[in-house]
């Protein structure tokens, strides 16, 4: 139980070094844990490269997934430059996907879908926005600790949602609690647009929703460290006196800060109600929400990071469900056992091999 | 005695089983966020040590060494908690946050590896079960008017586990309040500096307080695999943790009050069951989502000021570093 | 007053000690002793080779500016922080801190700054916190009573035993510290700047309290940089400048120049040279300011302040007495709860409330009493700490982005006009020392050549060649025709860089006088609120 000293690392080993160690941490606890169920590490591995990289149809699965850890990671970073920790991330993307969802269903019949899905992506965001923006009024203005309140909004986003769909919006005499299908509206598939461009790959689930997350991942960038409000929001992270100081007003910074967070948890609902489901369901965001938090902490919150851990993340959630086909012992819940880990060593731990890689340096530094 | 009685006393008892689990993970993670150290990983927790009961049940058979690796399941969760955030001062809601995921996807990563059916352990015998208890006299006492049907019903009858959970309560009450770790346990989590220049060491008493919030929480996860249920379910917890954390917000961090918060949200769930489809008159008919939404929504509702102010140990939340 | 003991042991003082190592309840021994006590954090070395000792049941002074090492040294001697090389001797014995616990298990104890004391217990529980008697609370409790009460009347430190600690003053949070420490059988008190947050008549009262302690044999260690205490309470002082002991003195051998020209290293000039100027327009004018807290404590209590060009205004007074608020709502962060303010001929009330963004359109410039909490954001490059305030203003913000370019040709420009050092704009601001900080945080105000300049502390954690250089500054700009507005717990500053001082006293105005009439004295009974 001694003191964990702090001093910090030269910063190539502070931004590039430590976060890789962190996460080599996780992935080596998680090879112990598949070891210990009876499997080969490094076939597990194996399969899981092919799986997630072997065809174009897997690599297709693989960005498919990436897309929604990118607006999830996205979502919680901007948050987290904020001072904000928003664990809401599930409860925004449900909510986003209901927006894009009701959008459609009202408008589908009127109007031609190169209309109807930038008014969808719109009603996405805001709806995730809207259900950012009450916690953060709450913290704004009356106090309340904005980690309950997200993770309370979670709870009662999917008591709505189940709601919506059993007793609503239900498909006149269906059996399970879907809405219709969307008519002549949803976000194009990738392998038709490259089709048409003359480029063939396989079938999968990628569809635009990806140029989206990438124009995000851009936006967010540019956003924080090229404007005047990314610079107020990231004085009121780390320093709201100092925010207050210089003449921002952090009730509106904070409503920003969430605001935006959640549009980008709610793009979540763009892709996968938009652009793989074309209609609304239950239990879309499966976990994605909480996974932008390992996601955002492995990038490091920068959205470059976030990118890459994001296709990181979608590589494994791939993989692990061709592993999970080929050996009976591993389920695909394994993803998520490293998602865990990701954030335990990345987040909660980040500083544990510190002391250990000083030592290491000045050693080299000796030599 | 009248149907109307009855009912009454039956919907108690189901809300008393229903609340076992909120209370003892209430009282658990009172005394870690009373510490100073946010406990969002009950649920974690709770889950982790549901499957060690429901796997050391199925194999062994034994209810009561289910219950003790139920315990050991749970309590090296909270160690994990603790080294995070007390030894390595990280993030108290990030490390929570890990210890639900990686409890949700470890306890069916390692279901199908032992038991091949999707996550679930094996369907239990009563035997390697807690069963419920009747107490002497339940059923020749039945004929007295009133107390006759609360004593069979509702005081026996019940599982030992919802005693422990009962017993639990004054217990920590009593701990927190009246004793020298309670009070050592109380400033450590308002003012930890004021504890280290009293010569306490700040990180054995909140390993203690998380170690104990592991403890019940394990008990906890036990009451739902081998007493409530026979086995273990993959995501069986449910957002049961959630709830009792909330109870604890709801109780402003004090024993009683959140004991008095867990069966309200017992009684809002026990009450949701028999509601469903049952038009209300002037009302019509209550949606259920609504009735289980109501824990969280009053939570938010508390916590905005709108009943009361919710009163958080001052530290919380906070790493203790001594040197800057 | 007691027997005195001195750095220099002869031989057969040195065999004495050695007799009284094997007896070491003897009095003669001395109480502590610190032999050659180092402690660095990182690369600052607070601590060097500092060696001292300290006369059983003597009042010892240990004197030095901010930042000298005096708190990390008493820190070691307590056990919160273990020293790098050195011995510490209790009595006369070697003996190791791991911690408090040792400290206290050796019969010291310490009074912090800021008070350890836990607001929501009672003064009962937050003195046998640490010492509860039992692991059941009820009897040690009880015990806890009856010996304060003999306490009580023993030192004539009287306080309600159920009375809720936040609840108390400052004064009576500090004799419940105190009692703490006797509770747990303290013979050696040690005080970090104990009069920090104090009256001066509290101060008086707490100086009678150490004066008890002593007769009744408690030995005591005053923390202070105010040398009217040393002077006032102490029978030996020593003098500590950036982390050396340099000096050892008999209080009564002693005098404030003296002892001021050891804790700088060099003669203090208390004046500064400054030409009398025309004052002009009046700039800013407060009227009736009341500002009422949420729990309805008034912080600050029908203020009336004029500033006019060409002239800087002093606000001196015991910190806590409503400067920092006063400068708060000047500056706009704070909304007062009544009356109203005019800057520049534009009216600000509780209906028209303004934003501090506001204020510096009208130009009204800030220098924040704390700088690391509000005038820069650590983790910021000096560059972009060096626009806070002004980030969307051109050319820092063009068509709606930020020109870092711009922005650190800006701070490469502040830098080299206000000395600061070193000059590389992508440097972290926290990396630059307190001086240096202070610089940047200064020009980046001043050179927006403000009309209206409040500046909050200016030189507190600054060496003295960056005093002197701000105190022109400061001057310059008064010179210049600004308004300037300088709140300070230091008197020396107040009269020398004022032209005219107001003494702030329990929220209110209670003097203002020309600087011309001013001394330290006339000031000091102001600040204490006595001659009314």
């Amino acid at each position: 139980m001694s003191a964990a000293p702090r001093r910090a690392l030269p910063p190539w080993a502070e931004i590039g070094l430590l976060p890789l160690v962190n996460v080599a941490l996780a992935l080596i606890t998680v090879g112990i844990i598949v070891m210990a169920i009876g499997v080969d590490p490094l076939r597990a591995l194996n399969l899981l490269v092919v799986g997630a990289l072997g065809s174009s149809e897997a690599i297709g699965y693989t960005l498919y997934y990436a897309t929604n850890f990118a607006f999830t990671g996205l979502a919680v970073a901007v948050a987290f430059h904020a001072g904000l920790f928003n664990i809401g991330g599930e409860g925004q993307a449900y909510i986003g996907g209901l927006g894009a969802g009701l959008c459609v269903l009202a408008l589908d019949r009127f109007l031609p879908g190169v209309i109807v899905v930038p008014l969808a992506i719109l009603a996405a965001a805001a709806f995730g926005a809207a259900w950012a923006a009450v916690p953060a009024w709450l913290q704004a203005h009356r106090g309340s600790h904005i980690v309950i309140t997200t993770i309370m909004f979670n709870f009662v986003a999917a008591a709505l949602m189940v709601y919506l769909m059993v007793n609503v919006l239900i498909a006149p005499g269906s059996m399970t609690p879907q809405s219709r299908g969307f008519e002549g509206t949803r976000m194009p598939a990738m392998h038709e647009v490259l089709a048409a461009l003359g480029i063939t790959v396989a079938q999968s689930a990628l569809n635009l929703s990806i140029l989206l997350a990438i124009v995000c991942c851009v936006g967010v960038w540019a956003f924080l460290w090229h404007t005047p409000w990314g610079y107020a929001l990231r004085t009121m992270g780390h320093n709201p006196d100092a925010a207050t100081y210089a003449g921002n007003d952090l009730k509106k910074l904070t409503m920003i800060a969430m605001c935006l967070s959640g549009a980008l948890a709610g793009f979540v609902g763009v892709n996968e109600i938009l652009g793989v489901h074309q209609r609304l369901v239950l239990d879309f965001t499966a976990g994605y929400g909480f996974a932008g938090i390992a996601v955002s902490l492995m990038g490091r919150n920068h959205p470059l990071g976030i990118a890459l851990a994001a296709l990181l993340f979608g590589a494994l959630q791939q993989g692990g469900a061709e592993l999970a086909f080929e050996i009976p012992a591993m389920t695909r819940e394994m993803v998520v056992v490293i998602q865990g880990l990701v954030i335990l060593f990345s987040g909660a731990l980040a500083n544990l091999p510190r002391p250990w890689l000083q030592a290491l340096l000045a050693r080299v530094r000796r030599a | 005695m009248s149907e109307g009685f009855d009912l009454i006393v039956l919907t108690l008892a189901a809300t008393l089983r229903v609340a076992t689990p909120l209370i003892l993970c209430a009282m658990g993670g009172l005394f870690s966020e009373r510490s100073g150290i946010i406990d969002v990983g009950l649920e974690g927790k709770m889950l982790m040590a549901a499957f060690a009961a429901g796997t050391v049940a199925a194999v062994t058979d034994s209810a009561w060494l289910a219950v003790a690796a139920a315990i050991l399941a749970s309590t090296a969760m909270a160690l994990l908690h603790g080294f995070a955030c007390i030894t390595w001062r990280g993030n108290q809601v990030v490390s929570g946050v890990a210890i639900n995921i990686i409890a949700a996807g470890l306890t069916v990563v390692l279901g199908t590896a032992f038991f091949a059916r999707g996550g679930q352990t094996p369907a239990l015998e009563p035997e390697a079960r807690l069963m419920p208890i009747t107490l002497p006299g339940a059923e020749s006492l039945v004929g007295v008017p009133v107390l006759g049907p609360i004593y069979r019903s509702l005081i026996s009858g019940q599982n030992v586990l919802v005693y422990v959970a009962l017993l639990s309560v004054p217990l920590t009450w009593w701990i927190v309040g009246k004793t020298r770790f309670g009070l050592r346990l109380r400033a450590v989590g308002e003012m930890p500096l004021a504890v280290d220049t009293a010569g306490i060491s700040v990180s054995w008493l909140r390993y203690r307080a998380v170690l104990l919030c592991g403890l019940l929480a394990g008990i906890a996860g036990a009451y739902l695999a081998i007493a409530q249920n026979a086995g273990f379910s993959r995501d069986m917890t449910a957002g049961q943790g959630f709830i009792a954390l909330a109870a604890i917000i709801f109780g402003k961090w004090r024993p009683l009050p959140a004991f008095g918060a867990c069966l309200m949200f017992g009684l809002l769930d026990a009450v949701a069951i028999r509601l469903q489809g049952v038009r209300m008159p002037g009302l019509g008919e209550v949606p259920v989502q609504l009735i289980q939404a109501l824990p969280y929504l009053l939570t938010i509702l508390l916590l905005a000021g709108f009943i009361g102010r919710a009163g958080a140990p001052r530290a919380i939340g906070v790493p203790y570093e001594k040197e800057h | 007053m007691g027997n005195r003991h001195h750095a220099a042991a002869h031989p057969s003082r040195r065999a004495l000690r050695a007799l009284f190592r094997v007896r070491p309840e003897s009095g003669a021994a001395p109480a502590i002793e610190l032999r050659g006590i180092d402690k660095s954090f990182g690369t600052v070395r607070a601590n060097r080779g500092v060696s001292l000792s300290v006369a059983k049941g003597s009042i010892t002074g240990i004197v030095g500016e901010n930042g000298a090492g005096k708190s990390t040294l008493m820190s070691i001697l307590y056990g919160l922080y273990e020293a790098d090389a050195g011995e510490i001797l209790v009595d006369g014995q070697a003996v190791r801190m791991r911690g408090p616990a040792d400290a206290i298990a050796r019969g010291i104890g310490m009074v912090h700054q800021h008070f350890m004391l836990v607001a929501p217990f009672t003064v009962l529980e937050n003195l046998v916190l640490g010492a509860e008697g039992g692991a059941v609370l009820r009897r040690g409790l009880a015990a806890a009573r009856a010996e304060l009460a003999r306490l009580a009347s023993e030192y004539g430190l009287s306080v309600d035993p159920d009375a809720v600690v936040g609840d108390l003053s400052v004064g009576e949070q500090q004799r419940v510290e105190i009692l703490k420490v006797l509770f747990r059988g303290a013979r050696v008190l040690i005080l970090d700047e104990p009069s920090a947050v104090l009256t001066p008549q509290e101060t008086d009262q707490l100086f009678r309290i150490l004066a008890t302690l002593k007769e009744r044999g408690v030995t005591v260690l005053l923390i202070t940089h105010k040398l009217r205490e040393i002077m006032a309470a102490t029978d030996t002082v020593f003098v500590m400048r950036q982390g050396e002991v340099v000096a050892e003195r008999r209080t009564a051998d002693t005098n404030p120049e003296e002892l001021a020209e050891l804790m700088v290293g060099r003669k203090v000039r208390l004046t500064l040279e400054k030409d009398a100027v025309a004052t002009g327009d009046v700039l800013l004018k407060a009227e009736k300011l009341d500002l009422t807290d949420s729990r309805g404590v008034k912080l600050l209590d029908g203020v009336d302040l004029e500033l006019r060009a060409g002239e800087i205004v002093g606000i001196a007074g015991v910190s806590g007495n409503g400067q920092t608020e006063l400068l708060q709502i000047l500056s706009g962060i704070r909304r007062p709860t009544g009356g109203r303010l005019q800057v520049r001929g534009r009216v600000i009330d509780t209906s028209h409330p303004t934003d501090p963004a506001e204020m510096r359109t009208l130009g009204l410039c800030h220098v924040p009493e704390d700088r690391q909490r509000q005038g820069m954001v650590a983790p910021f490059r000096a560059a972009e700490t060096s626009i806070l305030g002004y980030h969307k203003l051109k050319p820092f913000t063009r068509r709606g982005l930020l020109d870092h370019v711009a922005t650190t040709a800006h701070c490469g420009l502040l830098m080299e006009r206000f000395d600061v050092r070193p000059p590389i704009p992508a440097l972290r601001s926290s990396s630059f020392s307190g001086g240096n900080q202070q610089k940047l945080v200064l020009a980046r105000e001043m050179d927006r050549t403000p009309r209206i300049l409040l500046v909050g502390q200016p030189t507190r954690g600054v060496d003295i060649g960056a005093i002197e250089f701000i105190h022109r500054q400061l001057v310059a700009a008064r010179d210049a025709g600004c308004a300037v507005l300088v709140v300070s717990v230091e008197l020396d500053e107040i009269l020398s860089l004022s032209d005219r001082i107001v003494v702030m006293f329990g929220g209110r105005i209670v003097g203002e006088l020309p600087a011309a009439k001013a001394d330290e004295r006339t000031l000091g009974l102001m600040m204490a609120n006595a001659h009314a």
